[in-house]
């Protein structure tokens, strides 16, 4: 088995490779002019490929390195497989919990685990292949594109004209203007995965979703973690109690904290790279063998000529476009990380589908994230949609949550996953749903049966009449519609 | 002392009171006036128990635990000191723009331990300053009391706190500015902006008290609903001084409520909590709860019952989200009195009946967890401290007589404060 590893390893990289940047790949001959022209081949440009290809249009795709963005190549799948082992040792770790003795300590064969991510992301790639695409009709052109007028780009030497166009060019990750950085070496989550062995020390810049996936994950993999926020907590887009029981987590898992704490400097002292903190005037250091930096992303919206088109762009937040997913130029469109606030995959390939439908059939389909769910998949997962309370409040819109505890939840109890909890946001006085976040070891599961009632417009009453299996952990679901029917009644019966 | 159970309620928790009150004598400076923030050895000041000691003076004169003449002479003293002590931006200063640091030597005055000029402490201070002034309102040296309890009002510079923001940072260092921590949710902040509000010289924009009241989240938690915040003190401090009943704000309005009954809904969550004790915490109980902002058994690790058991230090904990570790403050419950007499007076007692140990020369100590074992049947914070004695005194007062209330509803800057931030109806 040993043996034949490296051989299966190079296997795996030559079909992912070959589904997603063949080496010697010919570009086709360009037609006269493509209904749609996309450039980008992540998961925007991959959703817009396939929707406009099965309506019909003609389809161009530009790529400048891999098919699959970041999502696939170094973000969401990576990432994913990668907090799975960790999830694994964690629960060797606490395994005497459930009565279950290991063995012994927890030893990591950290190729195997980086060689687990590369099959998977192999496996995944098959959905998003260079054969898929071309078997769909659509030309694919891999290299740099730049704007060369209104309605057409060049790529290399090629000139592609188009009717419409979609930049789907993604993002990147953002670095900080830090004194000492650049000479002291860091990552990204971009360069994160390529690493050959775990780094003893890691120290984690930021304390967004990514950065509190990544800080968790190498901790529970056997790193020492210090992660460093320069908010006062975690995951500044979640409701405080998301991000202080995410906060507590991490701690529990033994990341060392550092919130409020800026980073001002970093230096190299032998073989330890330092950061340099700041925490209400307080000085520290902090060492590691590695950084990685996780301070957000920037739009990739440089070297595309943007201006020539007649497409207006500010250089972080992107693109932009008004609700219909049209930019300053009526024949060009954007989705995705490049234009849109909320940067995730689903994100991406929904705002993608509508500017094709927009661009291509006059659907004029405004695009509204409102309904978007999304996760931080720590340990607990952070899930939300709709409406958070805040953004009620500042509608003038009353609001009440209705809130179960994971605790208090059969199932919960039972797997030993009972930290977090389901909130169900609603319009006060009404049983109308304009929110929900839930805390809990499958929040990312649990948080579409609230995307699906939230879209299909079901409110409390109809909600708390919803059997559920039981025991499961969607049941908080239906004990918070339940609260709301107890709270209702008891109003009339105070009446 | 074992006798408790013989007591009828109003004699224990007179008893109680009145311990809790000799803290606030046996651990004042006798130069400055200032007050120890805990019994142990070496303990700085801590500007806000000074807030809660001013406070409690009156009600000793009313119990007559102190002549008149005794209350205005420590309260006169501690207001000169204030007066007289350094405001400026330096390291060492006691305050500046009018507030305080946080903690200060006892003898000096001087900022320790590179605290921040805290907002809320100096709230809380000069919430006692202006119960002082409202108070004395005699000839003689009561005249100082009221001049030194203006001027000292007078001088806060809430506008500046702003620091040209809608809301408030929690504090400032003259290291690095204003911290980043804001005040998020509903909490013990109310009497802060409340005291902002009713400034004649440097008052809050009443945005600010608007902006925070967007971070309110209103919650059906355990049965219940509440304007929610964990920690139980945060439903107490400003009640201390300011009697909700009946009055509203726009957030209350909406809700048909009061902070008063919400505190009462507060309680309700804790007890219900106590009760469904969900990580098995040893005594927890519908008579056991409690859990709030207060010394803990500090950084240990057990485990224990196939789990791992994480306590903490002093901390702000908070149900039904945590942190909670399995400690309470043993004097939580009785500081409910005005609002749930009922399960106060049930959980005290059940608690004094228990673990007497938590009641030692019948003041309450910061913080018991039964959870960690040791030879006195649990862990136990060491010695007592200032603000659980100061917010016991009030409480206690305000349940019997309604005292600091109903100084405190004729104090001009409260109803300033409480009108400017939109409150109506009641007794304002």
């Amino acid at each position: 088995m040993q043996r034949i590893m490296p051989n299966a390893a190079v296997e795996d990289e030559k079909t992912f490779l070959r589904r997603v940047r063949p080496q010697h790949w010919k570009s086709p001959v360009p037609r006269s002019s493509y209904d749609l022209l996309i450039v980008g081949g992540g998961p925007a440009g991959l959703a817009a490929a396939e929707s406009a290809a099965r309506l019909g249009f003609s389809v161009a795709l530009v790529e400048r390195n891999r098919l699959g963005g970041n999502s696939l190549n170094v973000g969401s799948v990576p990432s994913k497989a990668l907090i799975r082992t960790a999830h694994v040792c964690s629960t060797i770790r606490g395994a005497e919990d459930f009565g279950a003795l290991a063995p012994g300590e927890v030893a990591l064969d950290f190729s195997k685990v980086m060689a687990r991510m590369r099959r998977i992301l192999t496996r995944i790639s098959a959905y998003n292949s260079v054969d898929d695409l071309t078997t769909l009709g659509v030309d694919i052109f891999f290299g740099d594109a730049r704007f060369e007028s209104t309605d057409a780009l060049v790529v290399g030497s090629t000139r592609l004209r188009f009717e419409k166009a979609l930049i789907a060019t993604g993002a990147r990750p953002k670095t900080p203007d830090i004194p000492g950085l650049e000479q002291t070496g860091y990552r990204t989550s971009a360069t994160i995965f390529e690493m050959e062995t775990p780094p003893k020390r890691l120290a984690v810049i930021g304390g967004g979703p990514l950065g509190c996936e990544l800080a968790q994950a190498f901790c529970r993999l056997g790193a020492h973690v210090t992660i460093v926020q320069d908010e006062p907590k975690f995951l500044p887009r979640e409701e405080r109690d998301a991000a202080e029981i995410l906060s507590r987590s991490m701690a529990r898992d033994g990341v060392e904290i550092r919130l409020n704490t800026a980073v001002v400097g970093a230096r190299r002292e032998g073989g330890d790279k330092i950061l340099e903190t700041v925490d209400s005037g307080v000085k520290n250091d902090v060492h590691a063998d590695e950084i990685v930096l996780c301070v957000g992303r920037a739009a990739n919206v440089e070297g595309l000529d943007l201006e020539i088109a007649g497409v207006s762009f500010e250089a972080v937040q992107g693109i932009k476009v008004d609700d219909f997913l049209c930019s300053s130029n009526p024949r060009v469109y954007a989705a995705g990380d490049v234009c849109g606030e909320l940067k995730f995959t689903n994100a991406a390939q929904t705002s993608a589908r509508i500017a094709v439908r927009n661009a291509l059939v006059d659907a004029r389909q405004r695009y509204d994230d409102t309904l978007t769910p999304w996760c931080t998949f720590c340990d607990p997962e952070i899930a939300h949609i709709g409406l958070h309370v805040w953004e009620a409040r500042r509608q003038s819109i009353p609001i009440k949550s209705f809130t179960v505890m994971m605790h208090d939840v059969d199932r919960a109890i039972t797997e030993g996953e009972d930290t977090g909890f389901v909130k169900i946001h609603t319009a006060e006085g009404t049983d109308r749903i304009l929110g929900a976040t839930i805390v809990a070891s499958r929040a990312s599961e649990l948080i579409n049966e609230m995307a699906v009632i939230m879209n299909a417009g079901i409110g409390m009453e109809a909600l708390a009449e919803m059997v559920h299996t039981y025991p499961a952990q969607s049941e908080a679901i239906m004990l918070a519609a339940q609260a709301y029917r107890y709270s209702t009644s008891s109003r009339f019966n105070a009446r | 002392m074992d006798d408790w159970a013989q007591l009828s309620d109003d004699a224990l928790v007179t008893r109680l009171q009145r311990a809790a009150f000799s803290y606030l004598l046996e651990y004042a400076n006798a130069d400055t006036g200032l007050v120890a923030d805990t019994s142990r050895r070496g303990s700085p000041c801590s500007i806000a128990v000074v807030g809660f000691a001013l406070s409690c003076y009156p009600i000793a004169v009313q119990n007559g635990w102190l002549s008149r003449a005794d209350g205005a002479a420590r309260t006169l003293k501690v207001l000169r000191f204030l007066s007289r002590s350094t405001q400026s931006d330096a390291p060492d200063a006691t305050g500046y723009k009018g507030f305080y640091y946080h903690f200060l030597d006892m003898q000096t005055g001087r900022r320790v331990w590179q605290c921040e000029l805290s907002l809320i402490d100096t709230a809380l201070l000069i919430a006692g300053v202006l119960v002082a002034g409202s108070y004395f309102d005699g000839g003689n040296e009561e005249n100082e009391i009221r001049e030194l309890a203006d001027a000292l009002y007078r001088r806060v510079d809430w506008h500046w706190a702003q620091a040209g923001a809608s809301g408030l940072s929690q504090g400032w260092k003259p290291e690095c500015g204003f911290l980043h921590y804001g005040w998020e949710g509903y909490n013990e902040a109310t009497i802060l902006y409340v005291l902002g509000l009713g400034s004649p010289t440097f008052p809050l924009a009443p945005s600010g008290y608007v902006t925070w009241g967007l971070t309110y989240q209103w919650e059906n938690l355990l049965g219940h609903d509440v304007l929610y915040s964990g920690p139980l003190f945060t439903h107490l401090f400003s009640h201390a001084w300011i009697d909700f009943r009946g009055i509203r704000d726009a957030f209350m309005r909406e809700k048909s409520s009061d902070y008063f009954e919400n505190t009462k809904s507060a309680v309700a969550i804790h007890r219900e909590y106590g009760e469904r004790n969900p990580y098995c915490f040893r005594a927890y109980s519908r008579n056991f709860w409690g859990v709030t902002a207060g010394d803990g058994p500090a950084n240990v690790e057990i485990r224990e019952d196939g789990r791992d058991r994480r306590f903490f230090g002093y901390m702000s904990r908070g149900v039904p989200y945590g942190p909670d570790d399995g400690t309470i403050a043993p004097w939580a419950m009785l500081a409910t009195l005005p609002f749930t007499t009922e399960a106060a007076l049930a959980g005290t007692r059940s608690l004094l009946d228990t673990y007497p140990q938590v009641c030692i020369q019948d003041r309450f100590s910061s913080g018991f967890n039964p959870t960690l074992q040791s030879r006195t049947g649990g862990w136990l914070s060491e010695g007592w401290y200032g603000l659980d004695q100061g917010l016991l005194v009030m409480m206690i007062e305000n349940h019997r007589t309604g005292l600091i209330w109903e100084i405190m509803r004729r104090c001009g800057p409260i109803r300033d404060g409480l009108r400017n931030a939109g409150f109506e109806g009641g007794w304002l």
